[in-house]
């Protein structure tokens, strides 16, 4: 079934998945105030390195990307649930969030949000079980 | 604001979610998991105690004010089943300890049971349909896997029956509550009450609740139970006791929530029609349990037997019948965890699970064999037990309502009950005996603690029920007068 070395297909997807790549995360922080947000972004990723797993096999993908996407979508939920509970400090109900205004050094004046680090669990836990899930589909046995 | 709400979910949520990544510390699996159970209790323990002293608590989640945003509700009702669920739930975690294999264990058997707990927390707390939803999809995605896990025949014909047919249920679910979405324009329960209590229930919202009553039919077993006795008896005996003892009494909460809350203006159509399936499942299922001659099956007709028995207490929509039931549910979910549990140790001794084929087992192990008599004297409903006083009630309720034939089936039913399950201890225990102590298959080491407290709790819940009649009271008037669950969720936007 195994394709020997497609170069054309290799040669697109080396582009390709730098785009999507990029594509993901722009999707990722306009979801703030645009469509978009971690769902979406995190989908986007998976995309992403699914293409990477169809062009080349496995092992070469595993061997450059050494995470088991189980414990990635396990990290995902707990910060997401975690920044709900951060909530519980101010003794604010869960899930409450806040953001400010930063001055920061290359992007000058920048709004951040509490929203951001529950949308950045919420990515890691897509692109852990959607890569799971598609791993787990192509194993044969 | 109560964030105390929350935590039972996020508890077994978090803590599941680090064994995934710790996959290979088989006894940190164990102790985390215990732990966060026993953390759970003590949460449901403070919060029947807040709801006694302060009325029906709620959260808003992030703040966002109800009907707007999502709301978590806790009355007594469903106070008093998280607290059951949290010991049920340990119990058979201890009896998974020594029984579940290594195999499993290895392969998240702890991290999906907690998020099977999960979803059932969710499920008695949310106080918004969609949400119920996603509640219930959470608990049933567990149980998929923790009843396909091991990959044995059985299991997995019986897990594709079990998937379609939930499957089927669930996409009926979102159906009904797009139609109710479409005709109320709320899907929170408080407001959906307030707004339907306002316009009248007409014949619209009358069908819409008739699809709810297929649904939830579909999850307690009501009835519609056929794909029940397969999928329960193939797992293995703590997975089976837990679905036994947990996943129909979440239909069954969520048919009282939604039709003492929500449906409740036409109790002619909707809640004689649950009458009527009550007692088409209460006779099935009887005859299931007296016609069949294997433990496991004659134990799942029991499951379903109960089912309709606690539905008839809702139809007959008394003050008495709903005390009944409210009553009868708590026993249902320990007897059956603990039937279950001793079912499974009998047919792990034996290995076999036909009757007949091993007797005398009182000699070798007479703890067992008194314990499965009370067990089996509790869910027929013979006083002081546990199981009395929810029948009694029940019954006095559904002859209050009129429906005499609905509290005689019910009361003829509690006799086959208990003519089913003396029948497994008359054969398996009675007798000679027949098993040598060399020959047997397995063990009852560190297994008998779980069904020693199982069975502590059923004693001390037919003894001491006199103590629990006030929170029981509180709950069953909570259900009754839909107003103060909408004043405590919706505050002084209840007016509009």
């Amino acid at each position: 079934m195994k394709r020997a070395n497609d170069l054309l297909l290799k040669a697109v997807i080396k582009v390709a998945v730098l785009i999507i790549l990029t594509f993901s995360i722009n999707l990722f922080f306009s979801g703030h105030h645009h469509p978009g947000g971690g769902f979406i972004g995190g989908l986007g990723v998976s995309a992403a390195l699914i293409l990477l797993f169809l062009t080349y096999d496995i092992e070469t993908v595993t061997e450059n990307l050494p995470f088991d996407f189980k414990i990635m979508g396990a990290i995902g939920v707990l910060i997401a649930v975690g920044t709900g509970m951060g909530s519980f400090l101010f003794n604010a109900p869960f899930l409450s969030q806040t953001y400010g205004y930063f001055h920061l050094p290359v992007f000058g004046e920048t709004e951040l949000a509490t929203a951001l680090l529950f949308d950045l669990g919420v990515a890691l836990a897509v692109i852990g079980s959607s890569v799971t899930i598609i791993l787990s589909i192509s194993e044969d046995e | 604001m109560n964030n105390a709400l929350i935590l039972l979910i996020i508890i077994p949520l978090i803590t599941g979610m680090v064994l995934i990544i710790f996959r290979k510390k088989i006894v940190f699996h164990r102790v985390a998991s215990a732990a966060a159970l026993l953390v759970t209790s003590i949460i449901s323990l403070i919060l029947i105690y807040q709801v006694k002293t302060k009325g029906i608590q709620s959260l808003q989640l992030g703040g966002w004010e109800a009907p707007f945003g999502i709301s978590f509700v806790v009355d007594m009702f469903s106070a008093l089943l998280l607290l059951t669920t949290s010991l049920v739930a340990f119990a058979c975690l201890g009896y998974a300890f020594r029984s579940i294999g290594t195999e499993r264990e290895a392969n998240y058997f702890y991290p999906l049971y907690l998020f099977l707990i999960t979803g059932v927390y969710g499920s008695f707390l949310t106080g918004d349909l969609f949400n119920l939803f996603v509640c219930f999809e959470v608990m049933l995605i567990s149980s998929y896997v923790l009843l396909s896990l091991g990959g044995t025949k059985i299991q997995l014909r019986e897990s594709i029956k079990y998937i379609l047919i939930n499957v089927l249920s669930s996409s009926l679910f979102l159906v009904g509550i797009a139609y109710l979405y479409a005709v109320v324009g709320t899907l929170n329960m408080a407001h959906l009450s307030a707004r339907i209590a306002e316009v009248g229930q007409d014949g619209v919202t009358t069908t819409v609740s008739l699809l709810f009553i297929i649904v939830f039919g579909l999850k307690a077993a009501l009835f519609l139970f056929y794909w029940l006795p397969g999928s329960y008896s193939a797992p293995p005996t703590a997975i089976g006791a837990i679905f036994a003892a947990l996943l129909t009494k979440v239909g069954i909460y969520a048919l009282f929530r939604t039709f003492t809350l929500i449906f409740y203006h036409e109790p002619q159509i909707t809640h004689l029609l649950l009458g009527i399936m009550g007692v088409a499942t209460m006779v099935l299922g009887a005859f299931g349990a007296i016609a069949f001659s294997d433990i496991k099956r004659i134990l799942t007709y029991n499951v379903i037997i109960s089912v309709g028995l606690i539905i008839a207490g809702l139809a007959s929509y008394s003050l008495i019948g709903i005390t009944g039931s409210i009553n009868y549910l708590v026993h249902d979910m320990i007897i059956k965890a603990l039937l279950f549990l001793i079912g499974g140790t009998i047919i792990s001794l034996t290995g076999t699970d036909k009757l007949g084929e091993v007797t005398g087992l009182i000699r070798t192990h007479p703890y067992l064999g008194w314990m499965f008599f009370i067990a089996a004297l509790s869910v027929s409903g013979i006083p002081p037990l546990s199981g009395f006083l929810g029948k009694v009630f029940i019954t006095k309720g559904t002859f209050e309502a009129g429906y005499y034939w609905l509290g005689g089936v019910g009361l003829m039913t509690s006799l086959m009950v208990l003519y089913s399950v003396m029948k497994i201890f008359m054969n398996a225990f009675w007798g000679e005996t027949n098993l040598s102590q060399e020959m047997e298959k397995g063990t009852t080491k560190g297994v008998m603690f779980p069904i020693v407290l199982l069975t502590m709790l059923t004693v001390l819940l037919g003894v001491g029920a006199e103590a629990m009649q006030p929170y029981v009271k509180i709950a069953a008037d909570d259900l009754m007068n839909p107003l103060h669950y909408i004043h405590a969720v919706l505050g002084s936007n209840s007016l509009q």
